[in-house]
């Protein structure tokens, strides 16, 4: 069930500017992001994509510009509140929480869906055992879902790296988000983990409706997956559009391939 | 190994969820408990060998159980949150004597206002719980720098804790209800007109504290609250990123951990040393709790009994090894023989297995299992 491609934005982001000291990494930034859509952020190395990201949820206080999420536009805010609007996230470096096996990892990322306090989890009895039990079960489904199941009482740490990937994707699933940011979700991985990974944010995205902004250097994949994309260099938009129309963007291949002076 | 899961299957996530998921693992802690509730007060009752003295229950089963207990308070902030404390002793210092202070009843004199709060002397039980209670706000107080300072700068803020209490308990007179030598006495054991007098009634009281305790612990660091805490040890970042809010995190670990420190303290004091002064909390008890979870295991509960079994009888059985051998030790070789070993098996856990004796004995388990075959 894909989710109807209505053109209610879901995300905007208006003349956001963003620098550290000296160095500008986002420029008078606008883009926005509809419902249901892929949309693909692209660049060279140092565009400020991941900049971009990290100022969507509330990780980066930009210096200027608004942000309008789900029709309200804000300021300033911390991480946990991006998380509980239904922004979630995964990282370039995996972040994942190397002391805990998968299945914790993925539980982890129920926190804001647990009702029961310290008290009831304490006791661990009625009411508090029923909810753990109905998070454990949606989790399940998660692990299904990503084909992780031989893996789920591994510690992280020990996993490899397509696999880590994988469970971090699920912790971001866990949420239920309506917006998930993925930065390089195949960064470092090989030709058959990339299907695989591009399999799961199809699915994703069609399964669930949930809306995806990703980063990717592989143009192939970006080319494939997404419905939109905006092309940064040097902290400036240079390009959005359909993937074809990026293609054949001058300002795009000039930024990749450097201009003739 | 002995056994192994083979052929018992979970059909359930409940089944899954368990503590011990595997059948013999059950019997043996069934076991261990009966041995422990029923079988060591039934043999030290009759003086039966091992118990034919009071030896074992007082030097070694009573300050095992307690500070078990106080590895465990010790263990949820060090080792699943991850925040460093070296004031461990200060709590417990300040459950033994707010637990003191509620049991002998508390009188504030407010002259300047003209009136005064008067608390009367509260039942035992009340006074010792209160007292945790008490450790966990204060505990709560020093955790809001954890918000800002990380590591070994957060260490030194809970070592101020750990000298500014050792100080007022020892200068200010008010704690101690005025006693002249600084010393206080714990009142009578009175539960529900059950008084706790022999060290058979101790030693079953402070096992039912123990018991209790452990198992509310071991819930909560496996719910939700436990995977925040171990989120915001392992990668604080990505943890507020899923939602989860460092101030509420750190905070519910630091008085968590403090009520479970602060009773272990005033089980200390009441049930253990029966009368104490400040020195009995002090810096090296902190430092010693340390080393039962780094040993032992950090982020592990199991890992805290068996850092506690560790610390405690290593001294005893530097006394008495060699001793039957025949080669008598002075006491002054075995304290330094103590801190040679606990410094260089610091040394080297941290180095190889920063998750302690508990870490080694699930990997020998995990070996175990497919033994005699690799794969």
């Amino acid at each position: 069930m894909r989710a109807p491609d209505t053109n209610e934005i879901m995300l905007q982001v208006d003349g956001i500017a963003l620098a550290f000291g000296g160095v500008r990494a986002l420029r008078d930034v606008t883009f926005n992001i509809r419902r249901g859509e892929i949309r693909a952020i692209i660049g060279p190395n140092g565009a400020g994509k991941t900049s971009l990201l990290n100022v969507v949820n509330g990780f980066y206080h930009p210096n200027h510009g608004a942000i309008t999420f789900k029709g309200r536009t804000r300021a300033r805010m911390q991480p946990f509140e991006a998380a509980r609007g239904g922004i979630a996230r995964t990282f370039q470096n995996v972040a994942l929480f190397k002391g805990m096996s998968a299945l914790d990892n993925i539980m982890a990322g129920r926190t804001l869906k647990v009702r029961r306090g310290l008290l009831w989890q304490m006791l661990r009895y009625g009411p508090a055992l029923a909810e753990e039990r109905e998070h454990r079960h949606r989790v399940e489904e998660i692990i299904d879902f990503l084909e992780i199941e031989a893996i789920r009482k591994v510690p992280v740490g020990r996993l490899p790296y397509g696999l880590q990937k994988r469970v971090e994707l699920g912790r971001a699933l866990a949420m239920e988000p309506d917006l998930l940011l993925l930065d390089e979700p195949m960064a470092g991985m090989n030709l058959e983990e990339k299907e695989d990974m591009s399999r799961f944010i199809i699915d994703v995205n069609s399964h669930y409706g949930t809306t995806i902004a990703l980063i990717e250097h592989d143009m192939a994949v970006v080319m494939d997956l997404s419905d939109r994309v905006a092309v940064l260099d040097h902290g400036i938009k240079i390009a959005d559009g359909t993937p074809d129309e990026v293609k054949k963007s001058q300002a795009v291949i000039e930024a990749y391939l450097g201009v003739a002076h | 190994m002995l056994y192994r899961e083979a052929g018992q299957f979970k059909t359930t996530y409940a089944e899954d969820m368990a503590i011990f998921p595997i059948r013999q693992d059950r019997i043996a802690l069934a076991i261990l408990l009966g041995i422990a509730f029923i079988g060591v007060p039934l043999l030290a009752t009759f003086h039966v060998w091992p118990f034919g003295s009071d030896y074992l229950l007082w030097a070694i089963l009573l300050p095992f159980l307690i500070l078990a207990l106080a590895a465990i308070g010790t263990n949820i902030l060090v080792g699943y949150c991850g925040q460093i404390s070296l004031g461990s002793g200060a709590f417990m210092a300040i459950g033994a004597y707010s637990a003191y202070k509620l049991a002998t009843g508390v009188h504030i004199p407010f002259a300047w206002l003209g009136f005064a709060i008067s608390i009367p002397p509260l039942p035992v039980l009340a006074s010792i719980l209160l007292g945790g209670l008490m450790a966990a706000g204060v505990g709560i107080l020093f955790g809001i720098p954890s918000l800002r300072i990380k590591g070994l700068y957060l260490a030194v803020a809970t070592l101020a804790a750990q000298f500014f209490f050792d100080w007022a308990f020892l200068r200010i007179p008010w704690f101690t209800n005025y006693a002249p030598s600084g010393s206080v006495n714990a009142p009578a054991l009175d539960f529900f007109g059950l008084v706790v007098r022999t060290p058979v009634e101790r030693y079953l009281l402070c096992l039912l504290f123990v018991t209790v305790m452990t198992v509310l612990a071991k819930n909560l660091v496996r719910s939700n609250l436990g995977r925040q805490w171990m989120a915001i040890r392992d990668m604080d970042i990505a943890a507020e990123l899923i939602g989860i809010r460092p101030l509420y995190a750190k905070l519910t670990a630091f008085a968590v951990s403090s009520f479970i420190v602060g009773v272990a303290g005033a089980l200390w004091a009441f049930v253990y040393l029966g009368s104490w002064e400040p020195l009995a909390f002090s810096i090296d008890r902190s430092l010693q709790l340390l080393f039962m979870v780094i040993i032992g295991g950090l982020g592990s509960i199991m890992g805290s009994f068996v850092g506690a079994a560790f610390i405690l009888i290593v001294p005893i059985m530097l006394n008495l090894v060699p001793t039957e051998l025949g080669v008598p030790l002075s006491t002054q070789t075995i304290t330094h023989l103590e801190f040679i070993i606990f410094g260089s098996l610091i040394c080297y856990l941290l180095i190889k297995e920063p998750h302690g004796f508990a870490r080694l004995i699930s990997i020998g388990k995990e070996k175990l299992r497919l033994w005699p075959f690799p794969y």
